[in-house]
């Protein structure tokens, strides 16, 4: 195959990742590593290099707007960088030292977590508690735009979130993904924060992640400009238009293709690096 | 509160971050298409290989080598370049932070935005983890 045949072909894939990923929510980075791999037999580092630079844009683009609309809690998003960017930066010292059949293995599991994730049903829960010590000394509590106004929201357990963000940060450099699932879990599930709060604060914080370890991984001569242009221009591309269509574009059937291109992955995932540990 | 805190109030450092992360964005965006077409046009027939890995070539995996490269017309340097700006745009949005915490004096977050604004430069301009 040409350079020019890789770039058309991987462009429109990456395109189909970013327009995937921003409609179901879910992300384009997650596919973006199996497709590299499986469909265009590219090497598990060049594909987590690329992915990872796309990552940037992509959380950038989208985190511009949220931003301005009052959802994300900057507060919150900047002390858990300390957590993610030290994660990323042991991510990367990492990825020459594991063996890429672990790291697929691990993949794997990412991805099969991220298809359990996303067949929840979401519940809101009590976004009022006790106030926390760490987040009156951080100063977390804050409000967001609800259809009945600005509702106050209180943070909790913010060691427990911020030690969660760290191990984010370590898959986001070791896998090319941005991690976002983990960074909802830990906002979520365990800081108590409102969902759309937890979703946007993460994509505010991925950009910086992936650019922590998009920096060791460019020394360790993992990202390839000519593949990794088709992927950042595609997936960004994608993800811009499925912001667009977000409101009009029937997101259950999508949803059920995701999952399905998910499970692919995550078998040829768990298939290919257990059967080179045995 | 005075006038100084007000246009540095949250809500406005906000409406900032959002505009510099969208700047940033398009000008890498731009760079590595212009990259890209320059790349393709001259590499675009020579086959690919990326099923074996062998690494990039010295200049294009630090910040100097690629800027020396791309001001030299090296398209795939050029590309390169216009990915070291995107990853400069998550860094630069953490620098406006800074400034704006350094300007509302609140010292917790000074020194925590410090904290991050090193870890992400370490990672960029010594490539090392947390050797």
């Amino acid at each position: 195959m040409t350079i020019l045949t890789l770039a058309i072909l991987v462009g429109i894939g990456s395109f189909a990742a970013g327009l995937l990923g921003s409609l179901t929510g879910l992300g384009g980075g997650i596919i973006v590593v199996p497709m590299l791999m499986y469909v265009f037999h590219v090497d598990f580092r060049y594909a987590v290099g690329a992915s990872l630079v796309s990552i940037i844009a992509t959380s950038s683009g989208a985190a511009a707007a949220y931003v301005r609309e009052g959802y994300t809690n900057v507060r919150v998003g900047i002390l858990l960088e300390v957590g993610t960017t030290a994660g990323a930066l042991v991510g990367g010292a990492l990825t020459g030292i594991i063996q890429p059949s672990i790291l697929k293995i691990l993949f794997g599991l990412l991805l099969v977590y991220t298809i359990y994730r996303s067949r929840q049903p979401r519940a809101e829960h009590e976004i009022l508690s006790a106030p926390d010590k760490w987040a009156e000394r951080f100063r977390l509590d804050s409000t967001y735009p609800t259809p009945e106004g600005w509702q106050h929201y209180s943070v909790r357990n913010v060691p427990g979130g911020f030690a969660l963000m760290f191990f984010a940060g370590i898959l986001s450099a070791l896998l090319g993904i941005g991690s976002g699932i983990i960074k909802v879990l830990a906002m979520d599930q365990l800081m108590r924060l409102p969902f759309k709060v937890s979703t946007t604060t993460s994509n505010f914080m991925i950009g910086v992640t992936a650019a922590a370890g998009a920096g060791v991984l460019l020394h360790l001569g993992y990202i390839d400009p000519t593949l990794a242009f088709p992927v950042m221009l595609g997936v960004l591309a994608g993800a811009l238009l499925g912001a667009r269509l977000l409101t009009r574009a029937n997101v259950s059937w999508l949803r059920t293709l995701f999952t399905m291109v998910l499970v692919v992955s995550a078998v040829r995932m768990l298939y290919d690096g257990i059967r080179s540990v045995l | 509160m005075s006038k100084s805190e007000d246009r540095w109030s949250d809500h406005a450092v906000e409406q900032i971050i959002g505009r510099l992360l969208q700047l940033g964005v398009l000008i890498a965006a731009g760079v590595v298409l212009f990259g890209a077409i320059l790349l393709l046009a001259k590499h675009g027939g020579t086959s690919a290989a990326y099923s074996q890995f062998s690494g990039e070539p010295k200049e294009l995996r630090t910040v100097a080598g690629i800027v020396r490269a791309a001001a030299g017309m090296n398209p795939a340097a050029i590309v390169q370049f216009g990915l070291v700006l995107l990853i400069a745009t998550p860094i630069a949005r953490v620098g406006f932070t800074l400034v704006a915490f350094v300007l509302q004096r609140d010292r917790t977050y000074v020194a925590v935005t410090t904290l991050v604004m090193i870890l992400l430069l370490f990672g960029l301009i010594f490539g090392r983890g947390a050797a």
